[in-house]
């Protein structure tokens, strides 16, 4: 991946998970952490490690297997005074407390006109890559982003993990945060000191002029290799890190496609109900005449995601498949 | 709010107190119906006339920043944790002025700053949240109390258990009422649960107690929740209380409840909660013409109410576009 610092002092993107927790947890005493095997354990992908042993069994708490009860509880604590960091070990069981996260928690504050608010983090494992098969391996940022109400968050660096978990939890709004499994092991550079990145600044992740590729948590790495190869060939790609989706920086893109008047969004929820549509509608809207050529979009084929790694090659964007989109379209 | 010390112990003055607050609640659900029929209130309610008892039975034994969690049948509970009869009315009569500025609407009345969390109506769904609220209390050390107040029919469903089960395992101070009416919407619920009493009966699952007690009779609430909220308050966990009553009206909106046995009816109507405190009010002494005049101070207080919701501004347009996020935007891109 292109986004590897291999240097010294270069950290993972799993532990800048457990980093960004604990320096808010060190902050600020009502950050409490709830999920399954995310205590003495550690986390199913250690995403927790040290917590437990620094904050003790009253800051990190094992739950039983009710993801419902995770995530009500956490709201419940939320409009009481606590800042609850809660756990869904893989995104796909987010369908078990769909309720909660639909239903509840986006609307609680609007439909109350606004006497309460929920400022509560629901993390979770999310996307492919790794050979789970269908059920645990679902990139599924998408129904998050058809829910008014929910913040999201999906951060592609190690820096970055750390950044955002630290604006998430200080965040007043619920947020879902989704940690890449596939990213889990990449490294980056450590987050400085205090390193906090606001929700809804997209970042300009390499400079380009022929076309725009905006990506998301996984697909950046996807679309930064990409974009190598084909500056071999001649075409400038600027790659835009999204990093949230709500709030959704779309005047980045904007400004980007200023200078290259060509997009193409690379997402990995699959393309029918992908946020990719939206971004493309805002474009097509807003930014028509700074096109010269159609919006493009790689997402996922939409079937379940199969299990062995050529099918799964079939269906989710790799880098083959954005540099061919990318070769036509820049020829468009 | 009312207090007494010890169970039983309810004096004369504070029992005409709580039988105000029914008799005040039983006349702004009268008052719904009337307009709901008239056109005034749009969607739907679920009326508590019947339960009021549970409510202020409850809210009585509470302390005042104790945390309460409700159903989309829930005005009961609005009004017994200090939601004035007039923004309840005109919550549901769409004004500017509701307690929830008209965006909730009758099954989400919502009175934060008297700690009542809310009324949720997705079956079940509160149970976890009352546990997250009685989690925050512990881990503050406040002493603080969270209730969940919820339907039979909300015991067939997910949540309840695993709320259940989470609370027992954490020994959370919060307590599950069940408001045990016979029925979900339409069916009894004894047709579609496994065991007699739908709450108490699952407690022992979870290593808890269940007490079944007369949610008609306000004295007998009152104390079942001030121990429930002593033990709770001592570190000794949660409790499971179910209280039977029964509804007066249908379901909801105008639902004649024709599926109800007409001596079940009869039955329960002899035992409403107004009448039960009016006994015992006269067993301690209360002249009839004092608990009357209580009675046409509720009526007045619900009629004047009446006039001011109907008489205040509609919700403003503009208010459609805020509150989403804690900023009081809805803005969600650039
Ligand atoms: C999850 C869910 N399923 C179904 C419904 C539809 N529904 C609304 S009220 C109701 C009956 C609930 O009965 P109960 O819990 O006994 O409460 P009651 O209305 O008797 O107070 C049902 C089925 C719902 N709101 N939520
Ligand atoms: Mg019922």
């Amino acid at each position: 991946m292109a986004d590897v610092t291999t240097g010294n002092g270069a950290v993972t993107y799993r532990e800048s998970v457990a980093e960004g927790i604990a320096r808010e947890m060190r902050r600020d005493p009502t950050v409490v952490c709830l999920g399954e095997d995310i205590g003495a354990a550690e986390g199913v992908f250690k995403t927790t490690v040290g917590l437990f042993k620094e904050f003790g069994g009253r800051r990190v708490w094992d739950t039983p297997i009710s993801e419902q009860a995770i995530v009500g509880a956490a709201m419940g604590a939320a409009m009481t005074g606590l800042r609850p960091v809660a756990e869904i070990m893989f995104s796909d069981f987010l369908a078990c407390c769909w309720e909660h996260l639909a239903v509840e928690i986006p609307k609680v504050r609007y439909m109350t006109g606004g006497q309460v608010t929920v400022p509560l983090v629901v993390r979770t494992a999310n996307g492919g890559g790794l050979g789970f098969g269908a059920q645990h391996s679902q990139a599924v940022e998408n129904w998050a982003f058809t829910v008014p109400g929910l913040k999201i968050a999906a951060p592609s660096t190690p820096a970055d993990v750390v950044g955002m978990m630290a604006s998430a939890i200080r965040s007043d709004d619920p947020v879902v945060f989704f940690e890449h499994k596939g990213l889990f092991a990449s490294k980056g550079a450590p987050a400085p000191p205090d390193h906090v990145v606001p929700l809804g600044q997209a970042r300009i992740a390499r400079g380009g002029d022929d076309l725009t590729l905006v990506a998301l948590a996984s697909t950046v790495p996807t679309a930064l290799a990409a974009a190598e190869r084909l500056a071999g060939e001649g075409i400038s790609a600027e790659v835009v890190d999204l990093r949230s989706l709500i709030p959704l920086d779309m005047r980045t893109v904007l400004a980007s496609l200023e200078r290259t008047s060509r997009l193409m969004i690379v997402e990995e929820n699959p393309y029918q109900g992908g946020w990719g549509g939206t971004v493309a509608s805002i474009v097509a809207d807003e930014g028509f005449e700074l096109l010269d050529a159609p919006i493009r979009r790689v997402a996922s084929e939409c079937v379940p995601l199969p299990f062995a790694d050529r099918l799964e090659d079939e269906v989710i964007p790799t880098v083959d498949r954005v540099t061919d989109a990318v070769r036509r379209l820049a020829s468009y | 709010m009312t207090t007494a010390t010890e169970p039983g112990t309810l004096s004369a003055a504070q029992l005409l107190d709580l039988y105000e607050e029914m008799a005040v609640i039983r006349r702004t659900e009268k008052a719904i119906q009337d307009l709901f029929l008239a056109g005034f209130v749009k969607g739907t309610t679920h009326l508590a006339a019947g339960h009021e008892a549970v409510a202020v039975g409850a809210s009585a034994a509470l302390r005042d920043d104790d945390y309460v969690f409700a159903t989309y049948r829930g005005h009961h509970h609005a009004i017994a944790r200090g939601a004035t009869p007039e923004e309840c009315l005109a919550e549901l009569m769409s004004r500017a002025t509701g307690v929830c500025k008209a965006k909730g609407g009758s099954m989400h009345l919502t009175k934060a700053e008297s700690h009542m969390l809310g009324s949720y109506a997705i079956i079940g769904a509160h149970l976890p949240m009352a546990a997250g609220a009685a989690w925050s209390a512990m881990l503050r050390g406040t002493e603080q109390v969270a209730v969940a107040f919820f339907g039979d029919g909300a015991t067939n469903i997910g949540p309840f258990h695993e709320a259940l089960n989470l609370a027992a395992v954490w020994k959370l101070p919060v307590i599950f009422v069940c408001e045990n009416n016979l029925y979900m919407e339409y069916t009894p619920i004894a047709s579609v649960t496994a065991v007699p009493n739908p709450a108490a009966d699952r407690a022992s699952a979870y290593g808890l107690t269940g007490e079944i007690i007369d949610g008609n009779d306000v004295q007998v609430v009152y104390d079942a929740v001030l121990q429930a909220a002593r033990r709770a308050r001592a570190g000794e966990g949660p409790s499971v209380i179910e209280a039977r009553t029964y509804r007066h009206y249908g379901h909801s909106r105008t639902d004649p409840a024709k599926y109800r046995p007409e001596e079940e009816v009869a039955e329960w109507m002899a035992r409403d909660p107004l009448t039960l405190a009016r006994d015992r009010l006269t067993a301690l002494g209360v002249a009839g013409e004092e608990i009357d005049r209580v009675d046409s101070r509720a009526r007045q207080l619900v009629s004047e109410a009446v006039d001011a919701a109907k008489a205040a501004p509609e919700a403003d347009p503009a208010e459609a576009l805020t509150d989403v996020w804690a900023d009081g935007s809805a803005t969600w891109r650039t």
